[in-house]
């Protein structure tokens, strides 16, 4: 589970890449960002999300999106990203999602 | 036409750590003008990759310049000019793809113009030699967006 808080651009997004690399790292590909917290989003946030998810599906794993408030789903609607990635209006229904499933958004 | 124009300007050193002052400062510029909640995150959302690219690619993380942010409000549109005096990337110049093939490439780099040229109207990079490069952003006035026309404006 990785929660994010307030703001994700470039300034702060390498520390996010940071996180969910030694996730993966670790051996855990199975990962819920929980959005319910975070305000904002920018490509450099967007930029972890598209360069990790290849690697954790490959792993068995996914990188679930959860509770993303309105003005932050917006911005990933923009991109067409709800197409790409598995986004649930929950974290419990993200978690659901995997031990339903085989990861497989 | 003229006499509605108002014109802003925020100059700040070049580093990501101001990115969220200029996205305050433009959303309190694209409130103040009448564009709705949803229209303002976005145009915030425009110029912070511009002056993200601007701090990455033109000044290489060197935070020891300076990245200037214009606005021009009209009853029409509103304009906003992001000047550098670095190394001229003209951004417009680059392809935009679609995500999923951004994603198989693993270039996100490519994701923030894709929003610029999304979100706004017109987008144009112009380079003045030994002076400045400026990327000039356009976005109109819809009515459809829940903007309040100028007085007099055309329906």
């Amino acid at each position: 589970m990785l929660g994010l808080r307030g703001y994700l651009d470039a300034h702060t997004a390498p520390r996010f890449e940071a996180a969910v690399e030694e996730e993966l790292r670790a051996g855990r590909p199975r990962l819920v960002a929980d959005c319910s917290q975070l305000d904002y989003i920018s490509s450099a946030g967007l930029g972890v999300f598209m360069t990790f998810i290849d690697e954790a599906r490959a792993a068995g794993g996914d990188i679930k999106l959860a509770a993303i408030q309105p003005k932050v789903y917006q911005i990933f609607d923009v991109l067409g990203f709800p197409a790409l990635f598995d986004i649930q209006p929950t974290v419990e229904g993200a978690v659901a999602r995997f031990d339903a499933g085989d990861g497989e958004g | 036409m003229a006499s509605y124009e108002r014109t802003f300007c925020l100059q700040v050193p070049s580093s990501t750590e101001n990115l969220a002052l200029i996205r305050e400062f433009v959303s309190a510029i694209g409130e103040q003008a009448g564009f709705s909640e949803t229209e303002t995150v976005q145009l915030a959302l425009a110029v912070d990759e511009a002056c993200t690219n601007v701090i990455e690619h033109a000044y290489q993380n060197e935070a020891s310049h300076e990245v200037t942010v214009r606005v021009t409000v009209d009853e029409n549109e509103i304009t906003f000019e992001v000047i550098d005096r670095g190394r001229g990337f003209d951004p417009t110049a680059e392809p935009v793809l679609p995500v999923e093939e951004l994603i198989r490439q693993r270039r996100s780099g490519g994701l923030g113009l894709r929003l610029i040229r999304t979100i706004m109207d017109d987008v144009q990079y112009r380079i003045v030699p030994g002076q400045m490069n400026e990327l000039r952003m356009v976005k109109k006035r819809h009515a459809a967006g829940g903007v309040n026309p100028a007085p007099g404006a055309p329906r």
